[in-house]
């Protein structure tokens, strides 16, 4: 744990380091940015010498985003962490890393710690805001005299950034980013007016500091590590201040109480490197050697600073003082401010003395060499520090005002700038409540390039994704759903099937509680993997059927331990031991595996399939295969769109199409067809027909299936009948003028044919209209306006009747699930047509104003997906969990009957289910959290199976652990299923407020008890969640939550029932939609997305926008003539034909390119998404608007930055 | 004056009515006592080839309680251009029309000869004919195709104009949408689940065409003549053809030991609404072929579980049958509506086991003249040469059958209407000819009868309401007339009226004219059918008891005898052969439900209310004539004497044509001689019979089962019921003898019958 938090301290430093490097490399550095990019490129070669690949990666995510990359490379970190969270291992690591270190400068060791460090940092340094400075800071020149410079340093640093929020534009390109000289002077500047800023910053640091001070007292003699505890705490906080806190933090874990005195240092500039040299800590033994190693870690993590640091007590001390400089740099009075921190860096001194000056010399040296060469330099010589900050100082200035502030960010932030950009945010937030007049123009004038930004995480986890995912390490955070990556199964199962919340539980139900972050996993349990990944093996067990624990019925898997020599095996979930069946029974070898064990799927894969027995059938009889009903509605409506045509003339193609497990063989899938509008139509095709039969059935109240034969037919031997049949269904109803449909019997008529040939399948249902025809199930409008935003708003997304409830019911019972299509032209109430879809594990499609014309491809498309995709029918899902949590809350398209039984009428390849766990009792750290999600299913060529997935995930004790672990797009996906649907049973303002208080207890919890002490007026965010506020603001104004005037009830109900199958990939483009621009479309690469804020077009471009159900091209009205000419053939702007719906086919690189790039986008999406071509200031601009998400909507919903800084007032009175 | 045979044959002939007496006792007191009640037999289709249709309507009675028709018997005063009704002695003025009227110049009407008269009305639109087929699938392939064939060759026989309809049902009611290109179309309906009219209207979307013309206008008005279901032949006979040739088995699975699950309830509920809704008042038919009892829904007969038979009179007897009742009532009210519509419901039931004929008697008993038919399987000519029969045509090559009729009869003031037994619901018109005593349908002076054919008969009970004490001048006769309005097969509407009347008398001083006029053979029916209709509802012996009771007083009345003295009873020619008619009646299937499952029972108790005298005394009486070498056929008497070995016996009993081959007979066509040219005599003698049973078979409807037997052959029992047991296994003193076959039976002999009849009649405490 320490460890952990050491880890972030370590980035901290790192940033730092960058900056130092930046200074140390002086000339490169000069351009803001590019220093970063430089010094990341630097350090890249710099890591390769090192040996130290990972680094690499870091720094050139660095790189990418110079805040990000400081970031990316602390997530790294956090991967690296991931051993090293195991105080053991990591040590282990770290004395490896040291040796590293010592032969090769450590730069590779050093670089790894570092990574580790950073993440954790990132997290950290959310808790930074040392309010309690002042008192402290006095301690501090004593023992952490550094340390409380640190925290003030980062406090001022935080407020430097948050003011540079505004001066940006002074950081040129860091600038912006950190911009950090305005920022830093507007924090000076700020800092001078409270005197707070800088008097109490550093009071505050103090006090924060006190305790680190403590801790670093502690440290020293911890070096132990004993600290631990405390630090984890403090290094959560440091996400904003990050490095102060990181520092702090991992001062803790590393023990290197010394550390976490220079911590204090940190405040300033320096304090990166105190943490880094606190990473190093962590990863290494926090011991001296440890320190020296930080330092080396740090300097590769943010730059010189962990050089710098590397000499740690020294280092801190040093490159506090240095840190201080730069922030004082950029104003000097106020580096003078922070100046008395660097006093601290006198205390650094102190730690000099401890035990890291030799070491800290050495790393620096290794690493900085170049770089870091001046960090290391200053770092070593804790005096040199301080001229090293003198150094850097102008550096940075001159560099980038920001940078340095920014490498204070870093610390906290460093990792990635946005680390800084979290601490600016705070920053000014914190300056409005602090220091009125400042923070108040801070506030507005917040930078959003200064805060979190999504587009930056997802490009550097990108970049950082190079290696295939492999599943074996417990605990292990997958890469996000925006990076392509590669998995390999080694026991657990893939993130594509499953993806928990977080992956480090909290062993007990109070931190649970305490944190509030959610514990849940998304499942997709029948996930279609890339063609280079083998999807899962088939076991067969013949006559026996699985194997499975004798009391908790858990299938065999590898968490199940073999004992007695293999005679009997231990579940992994309830402990309890079963016999091995002798058929089964293998020898062990000498570590207490079978030795079969990789010859087994079902004892070395995460995910793997068994053949069901009829033990596991409906009635104890094997399944008959499935079979296809078509619905389609004929009423005016559909036949007027040309619906009912399409329908008909694609169904003949599909027929060939249907779901097989064998592509060589012929479906064994049934279908059948029934038309209807206020009567139903069933269609007798019988093989021997000459012609196919019309049974009318207008019995809709009691209804009932007219024919038994020849109704569901193999669609080969029928083909010539259906055809006809298909041919004449248009020419039937085309002068129909029948306007009233049913609906209710038209799914018992489907349910009634799967009972009669007493089979599972699914329904096909194509309908138009309410349905005000007299039947069971009739409806009648509802949409009253009025009622949203009351507390009736509710009843507008419940069934209007209990009929489709019972009904769907039934049709889970008989296996029956329905695909409901939806043509309406008015109010159809899909928050009641959509029950039994919903609950039969079914989908929904609408298609608002279908025109044949212009809608026909993506309904085509879609319908194709949906009747080729594979799917199971039938299924039953159940998650069992290891002692101590249980599932207790599922999300998804199912039904439940009882509390534990997940039944799905039908399951395929897109539908997730998400499950929320809760502690009944403790876990432990030694054994995990194991889960195993076994689906019962028919295939479609009705085979009983079985699917397993297995996941084990780590747990701690620490809440740091908790923090650093965590998948924030998960998270979202699970807070908006609940807030879906929650808006059932709440009004919506309840829910968002719910959401916005589970959110604000998140970030306080961890800025409480994970980050370092720092100003009370200081955003920390963790760096695993730093991205929470901007995509829950998204969820928040979601239709769904928030409608806008035009968006139809039933819209949002559509939306609501949509989410509630949605997968994690999906949900987040969902919510946060991707935007590219089309300027220059090169190679096989993407161009880089750019956030969703309308700051962020250029009227000169264009732009293509998706959001995983629409597809917009956004075309800027000063768009340049070969852009267009290249995209649509014209060269003026006025000729775009809006109403486009695919590009036209051009001849030339970009439109091939561009077209490469929509049909990419469609094929991840599992509904085909119309393109919407957009006119700059054109009427649908308006919609397109609506889904630039960072920014204030026509609804009301809360720009990013104005949602951040609410989030932050919300986190501010809990901790108060 | 001709013999009151020849007197009754004559009027049988012309107006086709036969009177129980045709003499009338002139008091009530009198009437009372005469044993059998004042009665006519009317048959009021009967074929008139001869009768012209007169081109112009019936001439009124303008009394408005009265509307009698000008008839032969009113006053005329040609100066005056009056006439006086005869019934309610009303003056009226002739119409303009008949200004040119005279003695010399008379109207049709007003001729004697025209006691019988027909009128075309030409108003109204004419009226198509209507055939809705109720198809049961629910049977044997084999008897499937015979069935598709059969209805396939009846489109042949439809006139091109008539509308059809097709229903098919099984586990489901299918009503099919004729005429559909490309695809066939059927509306299906759950066979569990009853449906109003309105409903049915809605679900088959009738309703639409209305309302969608108020709304289009424009569109011409859809002639009611025709809809999806109903079209006329000419347009969809192609179409019908295949959809019937495709008509499949239906497909829902039976399980081993159940019954096949028939929504014969619903089914024919849905033509009748389909009708109900489509075609109201308008002569229609409703044709349903079953292969087996209901077994679902309303109007099920019978559970589908096999191992629970179909109940039986025993089961009847001991309430037992736990769906009738309430089937009953199902199908009674799917009588009466359709029968308030003028819709004929026809049943051919073909199955070896019952099909519920008892429970759906009412169907074809209430609306009119309707055809039930039982055989055993759709695949024998019995069916198939019914069914086509049914559709056979006369001259003018029009149907014979006549559609939604109502029977109207007036009476002179000395009578009353009671009621009338036959194929017909009451119109309930109250008026001042209807008697406050009701016998069958009473309590109305008009009838509804759906359906009709020319042998259709209704026995209509009279009652004389001249008190005692006001005698009726000599001379005076009482007068009826019936008046029968109907739609004719060429979809005219016609009007024929009958009027005739008879002589008064006094009982008490012309007893022996009455009597004389005594008519022992409608007299018998008339009573059979009053026995008959008390079966329906009374135990079997009580019925019988009554039977007798009636004989006995009737020849207490007119028996020739001393007191207590039965060899002294003798009875007058035109009473001699009503005992014997009654002892066959007695024995007959009409009032003995022995050995008859209940369906039989209802089917021959239909048969013998509709049909008229000549078929219901073979009914009765079979009729038993014998071939032999002895010289030319001859009838014979129905006695077991008649059964010898050297005969061949031809027996019809309506429903049965029976050939019995003597023993010795029999010997010889089993040894060949017919095939031996020396014996062609005997080849011939083999012959005669099946050639007269061939004729019979072809006059004959409903066809008649046709039986080839011997002596000791196991259908020789349909004989041997028959035949009075004047010997028997019990008289001994006969046993042994040469003549004729003992019949092994308790039943007693006509001669026993006779006896204790005579000891009953002559006793003075009886």
């Amino acid at each position: 744990m320490n460890v952990n938090q050491q880890t972030p301290m370590a980035s901290p430093y790192g940033q730092p380091q960058p900056g130092y490097g930046q200074p140390g490399y002086g000339a490169g550095y000069p351009a803001p940015y590019a220093p970063y990019n430089n010094p990341a490129s630097v350090y890249q070669p710099g890591a390769p010498p090192q040996g130290c690949s990972p680094y690499a990666s870091f720094p050139s995510k660095a790189v990418a985003a110079n805040p990000v990359s400081d970031l990316s490379s602390p997530l790294d970190l956090g991967p690296l962490r991931g051993p090293p969270t195991s105080v053991p291992a990591p040590v282990s690591a770290a004395p490896q890393a040291y040796s590293h270190y010592g032969q090769g400068e450590m730069q590779n060791g050093p670089p790894p710690g570092s990574q580790a460090p950073p993440r954790p940092a990132v997290s950290q340094p959310y808790n930074q805001g040392a309010v309690n400075l002042s008192g402290p800071p006095q301690p501090y020149p004593q023992q952490y005299g550094a340390p409380p410079p640190m925290q003030q340093v980062t406090n001022q640093m935080t407020g430097m950034q948050i003011s540079t929020g505004p001066p940006t534009a002074a950081g040129p390109g860091y600038a912006p980013p950190h911009s950090s000289q305005p920022p830093t002077s507007a924090a000076y500047s700020i800092a001078p007016h409270p005197a707070y800023t800088q008097g109490p910053p550093p009071a505050s640091m103090a006090p924060s500091q006190p305790p680190p001070p403590r801790d670093p007292a502690p440290p020293q003699p911890y070096y132990g590590g004993p600290p631990p505890p405390q630090h984890p705490a403090s290094s959560a906080s440091a996400a904003p201040l990050p490095p102060p806190p990181s520092s702090h933090q991992s001062f803790p874990p590393t023990s290197y109480p010394g550390p976490q005195a220079p911590l204090p240092a940190g405040p300033q500039a320096p304090l990166p490197p105190g943490p880094q040299a606190q990473p190093p800590y962590a990863q290494g033994p926090p011991p001296p050697g440890s320190q020296p190693h930080y330092a080396p870690a740090p300097p590769h993590a943010h730059g010189s600073y962990p050089a710098a640091r590397g000499p740690p007590p020294p280092s801190q001390p040093g490159p506090y003082p240095p840190a201080g400089p730069p922030p004082t740099s950029a104003p000097p009075g106020h580096y003078q401010g922070t100046m008395p921190p660097q006093p601290p860096a006198g205390q650094p001194a102190t730690y000099h003395s401890g035990p890291p000056p030799p070491r800290a010399q050495m790393p620096p040296s290794s690493m900085a060499q170049t770089n870091h060469l001046p960090p290391g330099p200053q770092g070593p010589p804790g005096p040199l520090g301080p001229p090293g900050p003198l150094q850097q100082p102008p550096p940075q200035p001159g560099m980038q005002g920001g940078y340095p502030p920014q490498q204070n960010g870093a610390f906290g932030q460093v990792r990635g700038p946005q680390p800084g950009y979290p601490g600016p945010y705070p920053g000014q937030q914190n300056y409005g409540p602090q220091a009125p007049a400042p923070a108040a123009q801070a506030q507005k004038r917040l930078d959003p390039d200064a805060i979190p930004s999504p587009i930056q995480v997802i490009e550097d986890d990108r970049v950082k994704t190079t290696e295939p995912f492999t599943t074996g390490v417990r605990g292990q955070a997958p890469p996000l759903v925006t990076s392509n990556f590669h998995v390999k199964d080694q026991g657990n199962a893939s993130p594509r099937f499953v993806r928990c919340t977080a992956y480090n539980m909290p062993c007990t139900a109070d931190m649970a509680k305490q944190s509030q972050v959610p514990l849940a996993a998304v499942i997709k349990p029948l996930a279609t993997l890339p063609p280079d990944e083998t999807p899962p093996y088939l076991v067969d067990h013949g006559e026996a059927g699985p194997i499975r624990c004798n009391r908790c019925k858990a299938y065999m898997c590898p968490y199940m331990q073999f004992i007695e020599g293999g005679r009997r095996f231990q579940c992994g979930f309830c402990s309890c031991v079963s016999d091995v069946p002798p058929h089964y029974f293998q020898h062990l070898d000498h570590t207490g595996k079978r030795v079969d064990c990789y010859d087994r799927p079902e004892l070395s894969l995460g995910s793997y399939e068994f053949l069901a027995t009829v033990d596991y059938c409906k009635n104890n009889k094997l399944p008959q295969p499935p079979a296809f009903i078509f619905l389609i509605d004929v009423s005016y409506n559909a036949v007027k769109s040309g619906m009912v045509n399409i329908v008909c003339q694609e169904l003949k193609t599909l027929l060939d199409h249907l779901p097989r497990e064998n592509p060589e063989m012929d479906s064994v899938v049934r279908v059948g067809f029934v038309t209807y509008n206020k009567v139903l139509h069933f269609y007798n095709v019988k093989a021997s027909l000459a012609q196919p039969q019309m049974l009318v059935v207008s019995d809709v109240a009691d209804m009932f299936v007219p024919l038994l034969d020849g109704f569901l037919v193999n669609v080969k031997e029928s083909r010539m009948v259906i055809d006809s049949l298909l041919d004449q269904i248009p020419e039937m109803f085309a002068d129909t003028r029948e306007t009233e449909t049913v609906f209710g019997p038209v799914i018992q008529a489907g349910l009634e044919a799967l009972k009669a040939a007493d089979c599972a399948g699914k329904l096909f249902v194509f309908h138009t209209s309410l349905p005000i025809a007299e039947a069971p199930g009739k409806l009648k409008n509802r949409e009253d306006k009025k009622l949203i935003g009351t507390d009736k708003e509710k009843s507008l997304f419940q069934p209007q009747v209990g009929f489709y409830s019972t009904l769907a019911k039934d049709c889970v019972a008989q296996g029956c699930c329905v695909d409901l299509f939806l043509f309406p032209n008015q109010y159809v109430d899909v928050a009641t047509l959509g029950v039994v879809p919903v609950s039969t594990g079914g989908s929904v499609y609408k298609y608002t104003y279908f025109q044949a014309q212009s809608d026909r491809e993506r309904f085509l498309n879609d319908l194709r997906r949906n009747v080729e995709k594979p799917m199971g029918f039938d299924a039953v899902l159940r998650v069992r969990t290891s002692t101590g949590i249980r599932a207790t809350d599922f999300f998804g398209s199912f039904f439940m009957s009882n509390t534990t039984d997940v039944e799905l009428a039908g399951l395929d390849c897109d539908k997730t289910v998400t499950v929320e766990f809760r502690h009944d009792d403790k876990l432990s750290e030694e054994t995990g959290a194991l889960m195993q999600c076994a689906v019962l299913y028919t295939s479609c060529s009705g085979q009983r199976r079985l699917r397993v997935h297995n996941m084990a995930v780590n747990c701690c004790s620490q809440l740091a652990d908790l923090y650093r672990n965590c998948e924030t797009d998960t998270i979202i996906n699970f807070f908006s299923k609940y807030a879906f649907r929650s808006v059932l049973t709440s009004p919506t303002k309840t829910v968002r407020e719910g959401l916005v208080n589970q959110c604000a207890a998140i970030l306080a919890c961890y800025r409480k008890n994970c980050a370092s002490p720092s100003s009370a007026g200081q955003l920390i965010l963790p760096e695993c969640m730093k991205l929470l506020p901007v995509y829950l603001n998204c969820v928040l104004k979601s239709d769904v939550l928030l409608p806008a005037a035009d968006v139809s009830l039933d819209d949002r109900a559509y939306l609501r029932q949509l989410l509630s199958g949605m997968d994690v990939s999906e949900s987040h483009v969902f919510f946060y939609p991707r935007l590219l621009p089309l300027m220059k479309l090169e190679g096989d690469s993407l161009p880089l997305a750019v956030r969703d804020s309308e700051e962020r077009l250029s009227k000169g471009g264009a732009y293509l926008l998706e959001t995983g159900l629409h597809l917009f091209l956004w075309v800027g009205a000063n768009a340049q003539q070969e852009l267009l000419l290249n995209i649509f053939g014209t060269p003026s702007f006025g000729q775009i034909d809006p109403n486009l719906t695919s590009l036209p086919v051009l001849d030339n690189p970009f439109s091939k390119r561009l077209r490469e790039i929509v049909d990419a986008f469609r094929a991840q999406r599992s509904r085909y998404m119309k393109l919407i071509v957009v006119k700059q200031e054109d009427k649908a601009e308006l919609i397109f608007r609506h889904f630039l998400v960072e920014d204030k909507n026509a609804s009301g919903g809360a720009s990013y930055v104005d949602f951040l800084c609410h989030m932050h007032k919300e986190i501010r009175q809990l901790l108060s | 004056m001709a013999t009151f045979p020849e007197f009754i044959s004559q009027n049988e002939e012309r107006d086709g009515v036969r009177f129980s007496w045709n003499v009338w006792p002139s008091s009530r007191l009198e009437a009372t006592r005469m044993v059998v009640p004042l009665a006519a037999l009317l048959t009021p289709l009967r074929e008139r080839p001869d009768l012209p249709p007169i081109q112009y309507e019936p001439v009124l009675c303008s009394r408005a309680t009265c509307r009698a028709v000008l008839n032969p018997l009113c006053q005329v005063d040609y100066r005056a251009k009056l006439w006086a009704c005869n019934f309610c002695y009303q003056r009226n003025q002739f119409p303009p029309t008949y200004t040119g009227i005279s003695e010399v110049n008379q109207p049709a009407e007003l001729l004697p000869q025209f006691s019988t008269i027909e009128y075309v009305v030409q108003r109204g639109p004419q009226m198509p004919l209507i055939f809705l087929y109720v198809v049961d699938t629910c049977m044997e392939d084999e008897d499937l195709q015979a069935l598709k064939e059969s209805l396939q060759m009846s489109l042949s026989l439809l006139p091109p104009t008539a509308l059809v309809g097709l229903i098919t049902f099984g586990r489901m009611v299918q009503v099919h949408e004729l005429g559909c290109e490309g695809i066939s179309k059927s509306y299906v309906f759950r066979g569990t689940k009853d449906l109003s009219a309105k409903q049915l209207q809605e679900m088959l979307g009738l309703t639409k065409p209305s309302a969608a013309q108020g709304a289009r206008g424009q569109q011409a008005p859809q002639p009611p003549l025709s809809n999806r279901f109903l079209q006329p032949v000419q347009k969809i006979d192609m179409n019908l053809t295949d959809l019937l040739g495709e008509l499949q088995r239906d497909p829902w699975p039976v399980t081993q030991g159940k019954r096949p699950l028939r929504s014969l309830g619903v089914a024919m509920s849905i033509a009748v609404g389909l009708l109900e809704c489509t075609f109201p008042n308008t002569g229609a038919r409703i044709m349903t072929f079953i292969g087996g009892p209901a077994t679902q829904g309303p109007g099920m007969v019978v559970g589908d579980e096999l191992k629970t038979p179909i109940r039986s009179w025993h089961d009847i007897e001991k309430d037992n049958a736990k769906y009738m009742k309430k089937s009953t009532k199902h199908y009674e009210a799917l009588a009466s509506r359709a029968s308030a519509n003028g819709h004929i419901m026809d049943i051919y039931a073909c199955a070896l086991d019952q099909t519920g004929l008892l429970e759906m008697k009412c169907c074809p008993n209430h609306t009119g003249y309707c055809y039930m038919v039982m055989a055993d399987s759709f695949n024998t000519s019995l069916f198939k040469q019914t069914f086509q029969r049914v559709f056979a045509k006369d001259e003018q090559g029009t149907f014979k059958m006549a559609f939604a009729a109502t029977l109207e009869i007036k009476t002179s003031r000395e009578i009353k209407v009671s009621g009338a037994i036959g194929p017909c619901v009451s119109l309930n018109a109250k008026g001042p000819c209807v008697s406050e005593n009701e016998i069958g349908t009473g309590g109305t002076c008009q009838w509804k009868m759906c359906g009709l054919d020319p042998s259709t008969t209704l026995a209509l009970y009279l009652e004389v309401v001249n008190q005692h004490n006001a005698p009726i001048p000599q001379g005076g006769r009482g007068a009826l007339q019936f008046v029968t309005q109907y739609q004719h097969s060429s979809g005219q509407r016609r009007i024929r009226v009958t009027t005739t009347a008879r002589n008064w008398a006094d009982a008490q001083t012309q007893i022996q004219s009455i009597a004389a006029s005594f008519d022992q053979e409608a007299a018998a029916i008339l009573m059979a059918r009053l026995a008959v209709q008390r079966a329906e509802s009374e135990e079997g012996p009580d019925v019988l008891r009554w039977l007798d009771r009636q004989l006995i007083r009737l020849c207490q009345k007119f028996g020739d005898y001393h007191k207590d003295d039965p060899n002294s009873f003798r009875f007058s020619e035109t009473f001699s052969l009503y005992p014997q008619f009654m002892f066959h009646l007695r024995r007959s299937p009409f009032l003995q439900v022995f050995n008859n499952s209940p369906d039989e029972s209802s089917y021959y108790r239909h048969q013998f209310v509709r049909h008229d005298l000549t078929q219901a005394l073979i009914m009765v009486q079979p009729v038993l004539y014998a071939y032999s070498f002895n010289g030319p056929p001859e009838p014979v008497l129905l006695d077991s004497s008649s059964i010898l070995p050297d005969r061949i016996l031809l027996m019809d009993t309506f429903f049965q044509i029976l050939i019995y081959h003597g023993e010795m007979v029999a010997q010889w066509r089993k040894a060949g001689y017919q095939e031996m040219t020396e014996y062609e005599n005997f080849r011939h003698l083999l012959q005669a019979p099946v050639d007269d049973a061939q004729e019979l078979l072809h006059t004959r409807f409903p066809m008649p089962r046709y039986i080839d037997t011997e002596h000791g052959g196991s259908q020789a029992r349909f004989l041997l019921s028959k035949v009075n047991p004047s010997q028997t296994h019990n008289n001994m003193y006969n046993w042994g003898q040469e003549s004729g076959a003992p019949i092994l039976t308790d039943d007693v002999s006509l001669q026993v019958f006779m006896d204790h009849l005579k000891k009953l009649a002559v006793s003075s405490a009886a």
